[in-house]
């Protein structure tokens, strides 16, 4: 039983990171058709983010818990304005373009971004302190759920409730939902579309930059390639929830979690990506859109 | 009538696509509490018209210009589709466009968008300032829901009214970004006699109560000679009649561009 817990919240936490990387995705999907390859740069850049900020902070002598808030905080902000820009300079000027040359772009920012970061820091391994350290009222389960794994869960609960409140009740809100459902339309009542699908991306950013400092202090190490490996499995989990519906990426995420951490606990972790896609292509099969996913529905 | 300004004035509006001329030279002039109708047969560019007027379409020759009550003119020309809704213009269309995944409510709210300012900082605070702009936003829009008989809908899905309802909540949106000139596109398109009816009555108050300037195409002749001030008449992309539902009615070149070139002789 105790080891089925510690499977469970295992997957609990790969689920949350996943998600918080996942909405990016399946959020700008949902609003400009385009899947944003370069997303799991914006967590790399998240993570290196916060292991500056850790580095200069832990220097200066602050506790761990206040360098992990301020790390947070100033990840949230450089990858927000990351996200605004690379929307600005590599998908704006391809709007209304053919559907393939904003995904090229797309692909391209990728490589840059992992690039301008190889550079700019280094291609190494990278060790991140553990910002979160050990709770003590958590010791008599540290075996089951690490003290890391409880912020993360908490974290990523807190960030999807957030976000489920202000698309369902605020004014932008309600006009991103409306420029997802008929982009044109909004605009002929008056919402500024370019706003919104900043507002998307800023979002999106936000939230990868929290699962980039999140899980560099679970994992303890970064370097330049978690974004690209985190991206894919973000993406598997956003379709499988249905691309573009932002429950459905939750519930993907948890999903794909889940049957990750199951599957290597229990048979074999050699095999953790044969079951996270083996998933995903059965689930392609025989919902092609996705968990709640909504199939095209097409006039004759 | 002499007294009452032009509210919108296309001057020589001409619309390429490609080769195809879509729309060469017209002229149209709406004044203040008017309604106008704009008629043609099939394909005569009335939705075309639309689009360059509302912004869709960046018109390839010709001037049009909106000017406020307050007296406010600008030139429309080459703006987007939301900046012209802020500077007063609303419009429906000929397929019905709500959200249907949102509330009959969720879609009037969204109307007042663009006279609402609250953005993601006061989403997070929740201030005084956003909470009353909320009230007033739900409160309008429940009013101009009662305006078009929807009072009783608030809740449901946009998707589960009956067509006729859609078609009046699409009109409650679009008067909710606060229009002083509102485009009304076939609203009449796939109504029974009695429900034209009703919104020839409804299209009557929306000009009166909220003193609104009306632009509408629409093919139920019935209903366009029972409510327009005057009529324009489009055929092949150009005008060719202008005036009162009786003289346009009674005009050989309209009665040709309907019913053909016998009809005339006899």
């Amino acid at each position: 039983m105790e080891y089925f817990l510690e499977l469970f919240f295992g997957g609990l936490t790969r689920g949350s990171i996943y998600a918080l990387i996942a909405l990016g995705y399946t959020m700008v999907y949902g609003i400009i058709e385009l899947i944003n390859f370069a997303h799991g740069e914006i967590y790399m850049i998240g993570a290196f983010t916060g292991l500056i900020v850790a580095g200069v902070l832990t220097a200066m002598g602050f506790p761990a818990l206040a360098i992990l808030a301020v790390a947070l905080v100033v990840a949230v902000v450089y990858c927000s304005a990351y996200g605004y820009t690379m929307e600005k300079i590599a998908y704006k000027p391809l709007r209304g373009a053919n559907r393939l040359s904003p995904l090229i772009s797309a692909i391209g920012m990728s490589i840059f971004l992992q690039n301008y970061v190889l550079l700019a820091q280094t291609p190494n391994f990278l060790p991140f302190p553990n910002l979160i350290g050990e709770f003590e009222f958590m010791e008599d389960y540290a075996h089951i759920l690490g003290s890391a794994n409880l912020v993360i869960i908490l974290v990523t609960a807190a960030a999807m409730v957030a976000l489920t409140l202000f698309i369902k009740y605020t004014r932008m809100g309600r006009a991103m939902r409306a420029t997802a459902q008929n982009r044109k339309m909004a605009m002929l009542l008056g919402v500024n579309v370019d706003a919104v699908i900043s507002l998307t991306f800023i979002i999106g950013s936000s939230l990868a930059a929290i699962g980039g400092v999140l899980i560099a202090c679970h994992t303890g190490q970064i370097n330049i390639t978690i974004g690209f490996i985190a991206g894919i499995k973000a993406f598997t989990a956003a379709v499988l929830g249905g691309v573009g519906s932002i429950p459905g990426a939750m519930l993907g995420a948890l999903v794909l979690g889940f049957t990750e951490s199951f599957a290597t606990g229990y048979i074999s972790s050699d095999y953790e990506d044969v079951f996270a896609f083996g998933l995903l292509v059965l689930i392609l099969i025989f919902r092609p859109s996705g968990l709640l996913g909504k199939a095209p529905t097409q006039k004759v | 009538m002499s007294a009452k300004t032009i509210v919108l004035e296309v001057k020589n509006l001409s619309m390429n696509f490609g080769g195809l001329r879509a729309l060469s030279d017209v002229d149209l002039d709406i004044l203040q509490g008017e309604i106008v109708a704009l008629i043609g047969p099939n394909g005569a560019g009335k939705t075309t018209c639309f689009n360059c007027i509302t912004g869709i379409y960046d018109p390839t020759e010709g001037d049009i210009l909106l000017r406020s009550p307050q007296g406010k003119g600008v030139r429309l020309n080459g703006l987007k589709p939301n900046q012209v809704t802020e500077l007063g213009m609303a419009r429906t269309f000929q397929n019905i466009r709500l959200f249907p995944s949102m509330t009959v409510l969720e879609n009037v709210m969204l109307g007042t968008h663009c006279r609402t300012k609250s953005g993601i900082l006061g989403a997070i605070l929740r201030d005084r300032k956003t909470r009353e702009e909320e009230v007033r936003v739900v409160n309008k829009s429940y009013e101009l829901l009662k305006l078009v008989g929807l009072d009783h809908h608030v809740n449901d899905l946009a998707s589960n009214l009956p067509y006729g309802a859609q078609r009046r909540l699409e009109i409650a949106r679009a008067l909710a970004t606060d229009p002083f000139l509102l485009l009304l596109d076939e609203p009449a398109a796939g109504m029974n006699p009695n429900e034209t009816i009703a919104l020839e009555q409804l299209v009557m108050r929306i000009r009166d109560e909220l003193d609104m300037s009306i632009l509408l195409i629409e093919h139920d002749m019935k209903m366009v000679m029972s409510i327009s001030d005057r009529v324009h008449v489009l055929e092949y992309g150009q005008k060719i009649a202008e005036g009162t539902p009786a003289e346009v009615g009674a005009n050989p070149q309209v009665i040709k561009a309907y019913l053909g070139e016998e009809a005339v002789d006899a």
